[in-house]
């Protein structure tokens, strides 16, 4: 815990799970889950490096941003998934090949 | 004592990770991801970031999770009790993710990042995050409004009945 590498790894894995969400689920909502990891991790090492690396609080500054933004985009993303739903009764990303039928 | 702890926490974070992109019932999904992000918050406590572990828990697990279950509820059948999902190409995506990983570790992990035996100990960052937020960061701040504001507006004009 008082070393910068288990953060680094944490990060590593948990980006690496998020990615595999995005890529392999069909279910436009279980892919935006797999968007909040990624940005989870991108945080955890914003913070890691604060700490241990720059000293300074400029990594937590962009932390605050990032998570302003994925609230943001978590938002804008369920409304475009619900009008998804009621245009075709469905979210599967993989047959939504037009944004009206 | 504080090592223990932050292993389990470590182990819980990639444990419910896990879950989120292997498991096959999407409500099954939105509950380890609640584990997820308080493992992160826990995180931040250990890397004395108070600030961001309350910040953590207020939008990530009162807000944006909240938000994951409306959506999830709102486009399924939820007489159908078992909310399943299915993934596509798991072997391809498996390949190129460990890929990604392997990159990732060979690259960050053999630097020898300055200072990386130091670590400074914040006492209280809800101080200088407030001040950096009003000097350095100020036109961010500003940019942030307007852009939450304009993702409010967005989104309640999508989800209105007659687009």
């Amino acid at each position: 815990m008082d070393h910068l590498s288990s953060y680094l790894v944490l990060s590593a894995i948990l980006f690496s799970l998020g990615l595999y969400t995005v890529v392999t689920r069909r279910n436009a909502v279980a892919i935006l889950m797999g968007v909040e990891l990624i940005l989870n991790a991108a945080n955890i090492n914003f913070v890691a490096f604060s700490k241990f690396v720059t000293h300074n609080l400029d990594g937590h500054l962009m932390s605050v941003f990032i998570i302003m933004l994925a609230a943001a985009e978590a938002a804008v993303a369920l409304a475009i998934v619900l009008n998804l739903y009621n245009d075709r009764g469905h979210i599967n990303v993989d047959e939504a090949n037009a944004l009206k039928q | 004592m504080a090592d223990f702890i932050f292993w389990v926490i470590w182990a819980l974070i990639v444990a419910s990770a896990a879950l989120v992109a292997f498991g096959n019932n999407l409500i099954h999904s939105v509950f380890a991801l609640m584990g997820t992000f308080l493992g992160v918050a826990g995180i931040y406590i250990f890397l004395n970031a108070d600030f961001l572990a309350v910040t953590q828990i207020v939008v990530y697990v009162g807000g944006i999770l909240v938000l994951l279950v409306f959506g999830i509820m709102l486009t399924n059948k939820i007489s159908t009790a078992q909310i399943s999902q299915s993934s596509v190409q798991r072997g391809l995506g498996l390949a190129v993710v460990l890929g990604v990983i392997a990159i990732i570790l060979t690259a960050v992990l053999p630097h020898d990042w300055v200072g990386s035996t130091m670590p400074l100990e914040f006492t209280d960052t809800v101080t200088g995050i407030g001040n950096l937020l009003f000097t350095d960061y100020l036109i961010l701040f500003e940019i942030a409004s307007v852009l939450l504001l304009g993702a409010l507006i967005g989104a309640a004009t999508l989800a209105r009945k007659e687009l």
